[in-house]
């Protein structure tokens, strides 16, 4: 005991505690904080340059059309970064959101007096309910993430597709209160964006303050180690698909609320770009690291690119390749960063300080 | 002094009674018995593979076993998985560290513990806190809050020390914490055991320095082949005492060497060194030789095996072949020049388990097999058959994917796949690890054979009965270097297990 506390004692002589603690502080907060700064500033620099161009694209209508269009991408976005810190990736979103936005219109056609709420519920539900195939289907098979949702993409666009067997579901066929959630403002924003709001402040709190939400960067980061050191890790990456499922299920209720008009192939193809809006908000895709936050910026940078470049009268050819550009520029930038912490912490000497 | 020394002996915290754990057909242990008690540091020693590390992952719950008792407090004990262990206040820490790149050095330590305010939140700025003290404890000084990913070995495993420490474990297990750490890191370290010993904790120790040994425990257990050989109080034990009981063994006639003409000199290496891995290696093999490199695992034989064939790089050094320079990095030139590289891990390094026996078999000699860049089916079989009949491999067909063969069949397709290269120097990492016994035979005759014709010959072999059989001369790495150098006659299983562990001998 005498040996440790003259240890102690004298490296806390040279070393007060709450300098060093406070000045050194979130080298990873920092991190973070600059890699969404840096979308912010992306971000910015197009809107201005969009608005230079032509400035109704700064109007009130047009801000507001930009934060409806991008509502359904930011909660997907999000709901996809707790999947991906866990080192996994879900392709099944796009089916999940077509499955329950064709579900939430047959509800409406069966009994169209339900009232909005529990059509919500139901729609979160049914995603869920995908979800937990998916989490099963992985904890069984023991095959990666990408193989069993590239499977239950087609699986669950089938299942929409037998069930529409060529049908439309108009927005007559729904209830006024209901698509009223899709365009509805409240003091100018509108109602789909405050719910994406809500859930980027929901997730991106939990993974940063609750312990389970460290463990899933935890199992992203070494799942062997996340194993050794006791965390349930089968539970908690089947726990994050299911909430995957129901995000998506809830995006697909949002859907519904919002174009009114469904088939079978609503959501086709979202799910690559739900997976690029969380790469280029700096989620990694080995998982391990990202936020809710960044995820949900990409969801915004992409959608505003979408529109700022159909304002800018450029051909839609170009919209793929910039958002192509975009997400290599995401990862170099990423890179970049990892270099320079890594270089920083070598730059100090072992022990720190 | 151990407090719980004098007297009756105080009852063990921890026992471990005839448990036994199979990988396979490889038992890993057979009929353990260990008893640690409060207050004491035991050591747990053995030569590679004695089945150290399997107890250790027993203890920490990550390994069921398959029989056998275990108890704390005399109350039986059943580990259903790492946060049993936890919960039961046994502590580990790994060979190797096993943290979070991505994550805080301060949430590496407190994972699943991290200190919580209102909302049942994690509160930050007490958990770097309590890293902090707990670093002081320890006397080092690590940023808290900076990312594990880029931390020294030694810094990765002051973080591991700092973790057990904060779980105020009743029982604490260090699978050679010390590998990495510098003399004033152990002293820490030991100081910390100590005091954890005083408030009546356990420790198990497991190490191949006998100095820390003797420095810190009192008691040692040994190990030999996954069986209990004895368990002592440090004071009744020699070093020499303790090394005998881990070799233990008569060496058996299993491993006949026949007496090659010597011929030029092949392969050598003078003075490779690679920063932290290891330093100013130089050897020479000649034709219809065959050098063994000896040495614990970590030692860096491996390592140094890579850097010759060039998969790894260097910081210094060259590697010559036949007299002539070979340019460092370049794995073809290497093969071009004659060389070739048993590794020791077949599944991942030298067999691609979904082809089949053929394509492995030849997959070393596409180049010269193929007739204008296409790989024809006939040649392909001609030459897999040829090596397969030489090397007796037991398959149904030849189109049958590698991974349907047994480990030892295994083992001959790497072999044939090398051999099919015609080379000149043949490097084998583990040559007969993990296969029976009849085929570890066959494996050696063909080695012996192989000298014969003049093949200069590295063997790197854990096992000593098959150095110290195989071996023309034994090279004894320890923490990177070669540290003897011994020739047949003089190279004997306490020999070599003394430089291995760096018992006093320098070449």
């Amino acid at each position: 005991m005498s040996l440790t506390d003259t240890g102690a004692s004298v490296q806390a002589a040279d070393n007060p505690p709450p300098g060093p603690g406070r000045a050194r502080r979130g080298l990873t907060e920092r991190l973070l904080a600059v890699r969404e700064l840096s979308l912010l500033i992306a971000l910015a620099a197009l809107i201005l340059v969009t608005t230079l161009r032509n400035d109704r694209f700064l109007s009130g209508q047009s801000i507001k059309d930009l934060l409806l269009g991008c509502a359904i991408l930011v909660i997907l976005a999000v709901g996809q970064t707790l999947v991906i810190v866990t080192r996994n990736v879900d392709l099944s979103v796009g089916s999940i959101l077509g499955l329950v936005a064709f579900a939430t219109g047959e509800l409406f056609l069966a009994a169209p007096g339900t009232p909005w709420p529990l059509a919500l519920l139901l729609g979160v539900a049914l995603g869920a309910v995908c979800g937990v195939v998916n989490g099963g289907l992985i904890a069984v098979a023991k095959v990666p993430a990408l193989v069993i949702t590239l499977g239950t993409l087609y699986a669950f666009r089938g299942v929409d597709y037998y069930w529409a067997a060529g049908r439309q579901i108009n927005a007559a066929d729904m209830p006024r209160s209901f698509l009223r959630l899709g365009n509805q403002t409240v003091l100018g924003v509108p109602v789909l964006f405050l719910v994406a709001l809500i859930v980027v402040a929901a997730v991106g709190f939990y993974l940063r303050s609750y312990r389970s939400g460290r463990e899933l960067y935890a199992i992203g980061s070494e799942p062997a180690a996340a194993r050794l050191s006791g965390i349930p890790v089968g539970r908690r990456v089947f726990a994050v698909f299911v909430a995957n499922g129901a995000l998506a299920g809830l995006a697909g209720v949002l859907y519904a609320a919002r174009f009114g008009t469904l088939d079978a192939a609503a959501g086709t193809g979202l799910e690559l770009q739900v997976v690029a809006a969380a790469v280029v908000g700096g989620v990694a895709i080995f998982g391990g690291s990202g936020s809710a936050y960044g995820a949900a910026l990409g969801a915004v940078l992409l959608t505003t690119i979408g529109s700022s470049l159909a304002v800018l009268r450029i051909d839609p050819f170009w919209q793929q390749a910039v958002v192509g550009a975009l997400i290599l520029a995401a990862i170099g930038l990423d890179r970049l960063l990892a270099l320079r912490m890594a270089a920083r912490l070598r730059g100090r000497s072992a022990h720190g300080a | 002094m151990s407090p719980g020394a004098p007297g009756a002996e105080s009852a063990p915290l921890l026992e471990l009674d005839g448990v036994t754990k199979s990988f396979g057909a490889v038992a890993a242990l057979r009929g353990v018995h260990l008893a640690l008690h409060p207050g004491e540091a035991h050591a747990l020693v053995g030569e590679n593979g004695a089945g150290k590390s399997t107890l250790v992952k027993t203890l920490a719950g990550a390994h069921a076993p398959d029989s056998g008792r275990m108890t704390l407090d005399g109350r039986p004990l059943q580990l259903r998985g790492p946060a049993d262990a936890r919960a039961a206040g046994i502590a580990v820490i790994y060979q190797e560290p096993t943290l979070f790149p991505d994550l805080t050095v301060a949430e590496n330590i407190f994972m699943g513990r991290q200190p919580l305010r209102g909302l049942r939140r994690i509160d930050t700025r007490a958990m770097n806190r309590d890293a902090e003290r707990l670093f002081e404890r320890l006397g080092v000084r690590i940023d808290p809050a900076r990312p594990a990913r880029g931390l020294s070995i030694a810094d990765q495993q002051l973080v591991e020390i700092a973790k057990a420490l904060s779980f105020d474990a009743r029982v604490l297990i260090m699978d050679e914490p010390t590998a990495a750490l510098s003399g004033v890191e152990v002293e820490r370290l030991f100081a910390v055991a100590r005091s954890l010993c005083e408030r009546g904790a356990a420790v198990l120790f497991i190490s191949h320095r006998f100095d820390e040994v003797f420095d810190l425990c009192q008691r040692i257990t040994v190990l030999r082949d996954g069986a209990w050989v004895s368990s002592d109080r440090t004071a009744d034990l020699t070093v020499d005492e303790v090394v005998r009981r881990m070799v233990g063994r008569e060496v058996s006639s299993l491993y006949p060497k026949q007496d090659a003409p010597l011929r030029d000199t092949l392969l050598e290496v003078r003075g490779l060194s690679r920063a932290g891995v290891f330093s100013d290696v130089s050897f020479s093999v000649r034709g219809g030789e065959i050098v063994a490199l000896a040495g614990l695992v970590g030692a860096g034989r491996s390592e140094v095996a890579r850097a010759v064939f060039g998969v790894d790089r260097y910081d210094t050094g060259e590697v010559r072949v036949a007299g002539r320079v070979l340019p460092p990095g370049n794995p073809g030139k290497a093969i071009a020049a004659g060389m070739a590289l048993v590794p020791e891990d077949r599944r991942q390094q030298g067999l691609v388990m979904e082809l089949s026996v053929e394509r492995n078999a030849t997959l070393a000699r596409r180049r010269a097999l193929s007739r204008l860049g296409l790989l024809l089916g006939g040649a392909e079989r001609a030459e897999a058959r040829r090596w397969t009949r030489r090397l007796q491999v037991k398959t149904a067909r030849l189109a049958a994917p590698v991974a349907t063969l047994s480990g030892g069949n295994q083992q001959k397709v790497v072999l044939a796949k090398w051999l099919a290269t015609e080379p000149r120097i043949l490097i084998i990492d583990e040559p007969t690890r993990g296969i029976d016994v009849g085929t570890k035979a066959e494996v050696h005759r063909l080695l012996s054979e192989l000298a014969g014709e003049g093949l200069a010959i590295l063997m790197i072999s854990s096992e000593l009965p098959e150095v110290l059989g195989m071996a023309d001369r034994v090279l004894v790495m320890h923490e990177g270097r070669v540290v003897r150098e011994l020739p047949r006659g003089e190279a004997d299983e306490t020999s070599v297990m003394y430089a291995a562990t760096g018992q006093g001998a320098t070449a």
